[in-house]
């Protein structure tokens, strides 16, 4: 589904991502760790389409197209969501109306009807019950004055709102506490089909007890220096990141 | 013939005819208005109040009585009015009363043409008419002292609360021709009274016509005044306003500045907080693109202690506009314990766009709250991407955008009926309007 080939990123010059080849397929989840400033957000915002990146070398293919020839709203309609590690304020946007828009842009793409606004409303309230978030935030501004918990649960929402192909979740288990990470991981494993991947970026174990990835990688200085399965997370919980460190150093 | 010459033979000819003529202390305003303008002349960018505005292309034009134009019909109005909203009605076309469309009805609160009270009864508006708005600060309003023809006295009893609000529809066609609308309206609320007034400016066609208004705003002690004005003439027009408010003890005034229209835009707004505990809010919208001219200036004198005053203005500038704030508050020695608190904000849509943005902040009183900030900036890049990243294309998560920074100045409005109109027309003025439209 998603095929990164030694993916080299700058951000004005400053090159942040180092070669990156990862192979992502139906169905699976990843998990991606790796000490602050390692390149993790910059990843997951090259996969969506942000723009201020130069790619300087390197290939994504997702589903077969050059990812890097889409605009981010094409990525997004082509089943490519990303929640946010700092979901933006958009004051003066109804929540609802976005929303709206947002899952409208992604059917007609797809050459379905749009929902009107009752078709819409009853969507909304079954999947606000996922993530167990309150009608009223619908009638708010895009995140504006909403808890850190419930910025994170409303990227969630959305993500079931949008049923993408492909999600990334950045550090979407940061500022949780233990009852809304329940909440937040119950979601999206509702969300986990085998036909839906799913790239998460945490610093915590804690997440992957609940959400079971299939692969680990570990990114530091905007390369994987190591890849492994569950219990890979488990070690680096357990001893940190420098013996991975010293073996790449070594190596 | 020079354009004061211009003025000074049409004032010559038509003096006579203007309303009230012959009562003696309005010949002395009209007088004072023609010599204080044949004096000044039209403003040059060297006076400081005018050195973004330029009015050269006013000055050029001889702009004169408008032309026999052909009867406005009620269903021509009917998309300037604010629909569900119960209101008392004074339309006013090419600068003159038009009874046939207005509505009025019966109750305490007096509301008539202006041309007519001059006429049969000028001793009701002697005390307040051009007291307030200074002419020698602005050579516009001493233009309009001299030619004022008609426009709208409101009159708000000691202790009514007026049931309806009063919507005063300026409309301008464009077989009127290059015309001047030297418009006056007087709006006086007695002792706690309260009421609410819009004002809109609307056009029918194109027409590149000169409204030159004054408006003046009496606020007796402990009343409340909401009033609105919505600027929407056409983009070949010239739209001038001069908002002077004066207000006495524990009074309470609301403005709310919405300016979509003209080629060339200029208003004046002046509120004097000439007793304790008064209250003055100042909300503006402006909008402007491919080559209108936008400019306020206002100005809050806290003359008395224990005034509170709250300005929120905000700007959306596109193509090769230009957008002109200049807000000036003046805390006078005496105003102690003023609390005052300032902000204008800018969109530049576009690179050609511009914007001069400046707050004037002068306190000569030691115990007071005073703050101002300004700023002039472009779309937000993560709000952008945010958008997009959920399939929102980028002009329309662009105009999304545009549409929310307005938002929080038409929130303002207690009208839901005038909050719903504005939102319709603010749609029409985003980036990708149909979309954007199709999203709301
Ligand atoms: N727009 C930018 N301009 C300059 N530097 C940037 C920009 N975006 C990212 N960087 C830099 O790139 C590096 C990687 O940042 P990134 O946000 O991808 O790290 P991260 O792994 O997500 O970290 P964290 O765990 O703290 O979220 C950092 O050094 C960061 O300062
Ligand atoms: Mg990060």
């Amino acid at each position: 589904m998603l095929e990164i080939r030694d993916l080299h990123v700058s951000v004005e010059g400053k090159p942040i991502l180092n070669g990156i080849t990862m192979d992502v397929k139906k169905g699976e989840v990843h998990a991606i760790m790796g000490p602050n400033g390692s390149g993790k957000s910059t990843l997951s915002h090259v996969l969506a389409g942000r723009e201020g990146y130069e790619v300087t070398s390197g290939t994504i293919t997702y589903e077969g197209k050059d990812l890097l020839e889409m605009e981010a709203e094409e990525r997004a309609r082509d089943g490519i969501f990303l929640a946010f590690q700092y979901p933006v304020e958009i004051p003066g946007v109804n929540n609802s109306y976005f929303l709206k828009a947002a899952v409208n842009a992604g059917r007609t793409h797809r050459g379905e009807e749009e929902l009107d606004a009752v078709a819409f409303m009853k969507l909304v309230r079954e999947k606000m019950k996922l993530v167990d978030l309150k009608d009223d935030l619908m009638k708010r501004a895009v995140n504006e004055g909403f808890s850190g918990g419930e910025k994170k649960r409303n990227e969630i929402f959305q993500m079931a709102l949008l049923e993408p192909r492909l999600a990334l979740l950045d550090e979407t288990d940061s500022g949780l506490d233990i009852d809304a990470l329940k909440i937040v991981a119950d979601g999206v494993n509702a969300l986990r089909t085998d036909e839906r991947a799913i790239v998460m970026v945490t610093h915590y174990q804690r997440l992957l007890n609940y959400i079971v990835p299939d692969h680990v990688h570990v990114l530091a200085a905007g390369r994987i220096i190591k890849s492994g399965d569950r219990s890979l997370a488990l070690e680096l919980e357990e001893r940190g990141y420098g013996w991975v460190l010293e073996q790449e150093a070594a190596a | 013939m020079s354009a004061v010459d211009h003025y000074l033979n049409a004032f010559e000819a038509e003096a006579a005819g203007l309303p009230g003529r012959g009562q003696p202390w309005l010949d002395g305003i009209r007088d004072a208005g023609i010599e204080r303008f044949a004096e000044v002349g039209f403003p040059t960018p060297r006076n400081e109040q005018w050195k973004y505005t330029r009015v050269a292309a006013i000055e050029k034009r001889r702009f004169g009585l408008p032309a026999a134009a052909t009867p406005v019909t009620a269903r021509q109005l009917e998309p300037f009015l604010f629909s569900g909203l119960a209101c008392d009605r004074l339309v006013f076309v090419n600068g003159r009363y038009a009874s046939a469309l207005s509505s009025i009805s019966e109750g305490e609160v007096r509301m008539e043409s202006l041309a007519a009270v001059l006429k049969n009864e000028p001793a009701l508006v002697e005390q307040h008419l051009a007291h307030y708005g200074d002419m020698k600060r602005n050579a516009f309003t001493a233009l309009n002292a001299a030619f004022m023809l008609d426009g709208a006295y409101v009159h708000l009893p000691r202790n009514v609360a007026a049931e309806r609000p009063v919507h005063l529809l300026f409309v301008s066609t464009e077989d009127g021709g290059e015309f001047a609308a030297h418009t006056r309206n007087l709006i006086v609320a007695e002792e706690g009274s309260s009421g609410k007034v819009i004002e809109s400016y609307v056009a029918l066609g194109d027409g590149g016509y000169l409204t030159n208004n004054a408006t003046e705003v009496v606020l007796g002690a402990n009343s409340e005044l909401e009033h609105y004005k919505l600027q929407e003439e056409s983009l070949k027009a010239f739209h001038i306003a001069a908002l002077d408010v004066h207000q006495d003890r524990d009074s309470r005034f609301t403005s709310h500045a919405v300016s979509f229209g003209a080629l060339l835009g200029r208003q004046d707004i002046n509120a004097v907080l000439d007793a304790e505990g008064a209250v003055c809010n100042l909300y503006g919208l402006y909008v402007a693109d491919g080559r209108q001219h936008v400019d306020f200036h206002t100005t809050v004198e806290h003359a008395k202690p224990h005034g509170t005053s709250r300005e929120f203005y905000k700007g959306i500038i596109g193509g090769r506009a230009r957008g002109v704030f200049n807000g000036r508050v003046h805390v006078h020695q005496d105003a102690q314990k003023t609390d005052s608190q300032q902000s204008n904000k800018n969109l530049l849509l576009s690179h050609h766009a511009e914007v001069d943005a400046k707050p004037e902040l002068e306190i000569y009183a030691d115990d007071v709250k005073c703050s101002h900030g300004a700023t002039v900036g472009q779309l937000d890049d993560n709000m952008l991407f945010y958008l997009r990243s959920r399939g929102i294309d980028k002009e329309a998560a662009r105009g999304l955008l545009t549409y929310g920074f307005a938002q929080d100045i038409i929130d303002h409005m207690s009208l839901a009926a005038v909050r719903d109109h504005l939102e319709g027309i603010l749609v029409r003025r985003v980036p990708a309007a149909e979309s954007v439209a199709g999203i709301l």
